[in-house]
């Protein structure tokens, strides 16, 4: 019997012996990021450039989305948490309050850019141009009663014609983000809820029931119209490659990216470019944020270095690499402001307008 | 004739046609298999092939001093970050004099990757004599140029690129001074956002590292598990209960163990993320059950007669078992280990709680530097928003089924080689 156990109990001390031995070793060179999937593309562009033309390591960047991206980043002070975090949405005041509780006091925001949120067919179907309530009523799970009254149905569209006289007679059919990506966020929150405030009686309904406006406002239909397309953006420029009829919803750097395979519809009357999604002019826009936790600079290094080769103008400037990437830059003075803000390292007080 | 044979042999023509049902639905079962193999591998061998070679244009380059902006040669810090994009500038602007306006410009400098800046960069640091120096030298080119020329015309239209940009890249192949090459960084760099750029190297050797990691922890202690309860635990309530738990833990989804490593080995022990070390572990959770059960077979599979006649001869338990069950049963195991450790090398979900899901562009250097994995790497790269990525998506998932595909092989080799038949 002895010898049995011995065997077994030699493996498991192995193991844990080896398991057990670097957990000391504390220290970084590395820079460690998490967050948002959107600015992943930009942060890595940055990221490399960084590593190579410093004598630092190459930051290591985490695609967690930006929820979890908080999370991690507001556990705590120390290295085995990361230094900066990626937002496509500004941190809420709840997780302000977290990072607070858990010892993260000093946190730099830093705005980076725009990312407009297109909806796009193929470049040999025809060109859209639609409003936000037509997006409204052809995506929402219940709309008014096209029969006028102040009462909901089941989305009844079947064509983008039904929805407006003005649109070609296809049928609707959507590829867009499943309900776990921050790009569906953004399109339920500024595009199908910006439609749906058009209606006046929807629009006061929200100061009366929050949550019922919410429900309905941002809302997407489920019968089919709109397929969940996973959250790969590049296999819905694939599908809708081979379907002219179908539209996409997607980042517009995907769409900078596929120019020529993809076209973007009008919104408002808009074209989604460079300059309207910089300008404000194109309505589904979004900014992008870093976050940065200054109890880690000087622990970690590089990360003065890498904040400012982020903030510099041959990076976020509107001639930078970023703007190749698909980021859209944002408009001059504040570009020098947060670039001021970001190289002081400049604190969150907590009064800023978090929601 | 009886009766009887009257009746079977009227039912002879019904009963052979049955089998012969029997059988053709077994062909096509076996030949909608291997449909679907032809498809998968049409699809990703057709999209991944041109992955393998990319584009260069030769160009003459002048090490010129001045545009580098090197004071003193023998410094590796001035060396490090002399301006090479500037030489590269330089031999475009010759070759296309008349260029003008700042948007022109970029276009022209966009026609090369920032990557052959950091080969001039390496070409000067082995041979400082280079300096003002002219060569004829094969420069990468950028990813959207790579697209253009591996299209065919249809697809070209639908290029990125700008007329301007065409009309170069027309001169470059009407002088015969552009040509797709092996594509090295594949295989020797890490992660890039340049797709040009972007290499599986740095996720091979994380793949590497993990796998060893799980091999040396699974191995040991997945046979120790399976020896003790096949030839030394006792029969009782408290042994059926474990294995009842070991069986169920094989049909754990991954992702639970994922979540374990993550609250217990990172959380409670404070290990780095990100490392193969912690991802080690974590496969070797999920590995273990596979292991033991086939080990376990393995075992069963010694004849008892074996057992008996070193019982006979006076060994001691732990004699017959290192002596005759082991040796016999190891290939089994080995088998059982491989197969365990090809289903790890394939593992995603674990290793997202785990934060292996990362932008590595380091080749990692052992098994505490942070890394990703080939899986990993596949399914970060399917996610990037440039045109090339979808190729080289695709080249990834060639280089992993052909890991997989060796392991298994090995496997059957050596069930056949080894295996013992009684």
């Amino acid at each position: 019997m002895n010898v049995k156990i011995k065997a077994t109990l030699a493996g498991v001390a192995a193991a844990l012996a080896f398991a057990s031995a670097p957990a000391t070793a504390d220290t970084r060179d590395y820079i460690s990021i998490v967050g948002s999937s959107t600015v992943y593309p930009f942060a890595t562009t940055v990221a490399e450039r960084f590593g190579r033309s410093s004598s630092n390591p190459t930051p290591k960047i985490e695609s967690t989305g930006s929820g979890g991206g908080m999370k991690l980043f507001c556990a705590g002070v120390g290295t085995q948490h990361p230094d900066i975090t990626n937002a496509s949405r500004r941190m809420k005041k709840s997780e302000f309050v977290q990072c607070q509780e858990n010892g993260v006091k000093d946190i730099t925001e830093v705005v980076v850019g725009y990312d407009g949120i297109v909806f796009a067919n193929s470049a040999k179907g025809k060109h859209m141009d639609v409003t936000l309530r037509d997006l409204f009523l052809a995506l929402a799970k219940e709309v008014p009663d096209p029969k006028g009254g102040e009462k909901l149905v089941a989305n009844p569209y079947k064509t983008w014609k039904e929805v407006n006289p003005a649109l070609p007679n296809i049928k609707i059919e959507v590829l867009g983000p499943p309900p776990t990506s921050g790009t569906r966020d953004a399109f339920n929150e500024l595009a199908i809820e910006g439609g749906c405030k058009t209606f006046s009686w929807l629009k006061d309904m929200k100061k009366q029931d929050k949550s019922k406006y919410k429900a309905i406002c941002r809302s997407i239909r489920e019968d089919g119209a709109y397929v969940e397309a996973g959250e790969n953006d590049n296999l819905i420029v694939q599908k809708l490659e081979k379907n002219p009829d179908a539209f996409g919803v997607f980042g517009f750097s995907f769409l900078d990216q596929n120019r020529g395979k993809v076209q973007g519809a009008n919104v408002g009357g808009v074209e989604p470019t460079f300059d309207s999604i910089a300008s404000g002019d194109y309505p589904v826009s979004r900014s992008l944020y870093f976050y940065v936790k200054k109890a880690h600079v000087g622990v970690v290094p590089g990360i003065k270095g890498y904040v400012k080769e982020f903030s510099s103008e041959k990076a976020w400037g509107p001639e930078g690499y970023l703007a190749e990437k698909g980021m859209i830059p944002l408009g001059d003075d504040l570009r020098k402001d947060m670039a001021k803000q970001a190289r002081g390292l400049k604190s969150m007080t907590g009064e800023e307008d978090l929601h | 004739m009886s009766k009887t044979t009257e009746q079977v042999r009227k039912s002879l023509g019904k009963r052979y046609r049955a089998e012969k049902r029997f059988k053709a639905y077994g062909i096509a079962a076996i030949g909608f298999g291997l449909m679907a193999l032809v498809l998968l591998f049409t699809d990703i061998i057709g999209k991944g092939h041109s992955a393998f070679f990319e584009s260069y244009v030769q160009m003459d380059v002048t090490f010129d001093q001045d545009t580098l902006d090197i004071m003193d040669l023998r410094d590796e810090e001035e060396l490090n970050f002399a301006n090479y994009d500037g030489l590269i500038r330089d031999a475009l602007m010759e070759k296309f004099p008349g260029v003008e306006g700042r948007q022109e410009k970029r276009e022209l400098y966009g026609l090369i990757s920032t990557g052959a800046g950091y080969m001039l960069r390496d070409m000067l640091r082995e041979d400082r004599d280079l300096i003002g120096q002219t060569r004829t030298l094969w420069l990468l080119a950028d990813d959207d140029v790579d697209v253009y020329v591996k299209a065919g015309d249809n697809d070209r239209l639908e290029s990125r690129l700008s007329d301007n940009q065409r009309k170069w890249i027309e001169t470059f192949e009407a002088e015969d001074k552009l040509e797709l090459q092996w594509n090295r960084s594949l295989f020797t760099h890490g992660d890039s956002r340049e797709p040009e750029q972007a290499g599986i190297w740095g996720a091979v050797t994380g793949s590497f590292f993990t796998m060893i990691v799980t091999l040396l922890l699974s191995f040991p202690i997945g046979v120790a598990a399976a020896i003790y309860l096949e030839e030394f635990a006792p029969k009782n309530k408290f042994t059926d209960f474990i294995e009842v738990n070991i069986n169920n833990l094989a049909a754990v989804p991954s992702i639970i163990f994922g979540l374990l490593g993550l609250a217990v080995i990172i959380g409670l022990f404070g290990m780095p993320r990100s490392v193969p070390l912690v991802g080690g572990i974590v496969l070797t959770l999920m590995t273990l059950p596979t292991i033991i059960i086939s080990s376990r077979a393995a075992i069963k599979a010694v004849p008892p007669s074996i057992r008996q006649a070193a019982m006979g001869l006076g060994a001691s338990n732990m004699q017959v078992v290192l002596h005759h069950v082991l040796p016999l049963a190891l290939p089994g195991m080995l088998t059982g280990a491989i197969i365990g450790m090809a289903q790890a090398l394939g593992e995603t979900a674990p290793l997202l709680m785990i934060g292996m899901v990362a932008f590595i562009v380091d080749v990692p250097g052992g098994p505490l530097d942070p890394s990703t994995v080939l899986p990993v790497q596949i399914y970060l790269w399917a996610d990037s928003p440039e045109q090339s990525f979808v190729a080289l998506t695709s080249a990834a998932i060639m280089v992993l089924l052909s890991f997989l595909i060796a392991m298994n092989t090995l496997a059957v080799f050596l069930r056949k080689r080894l295996e013992r038949r009684w």
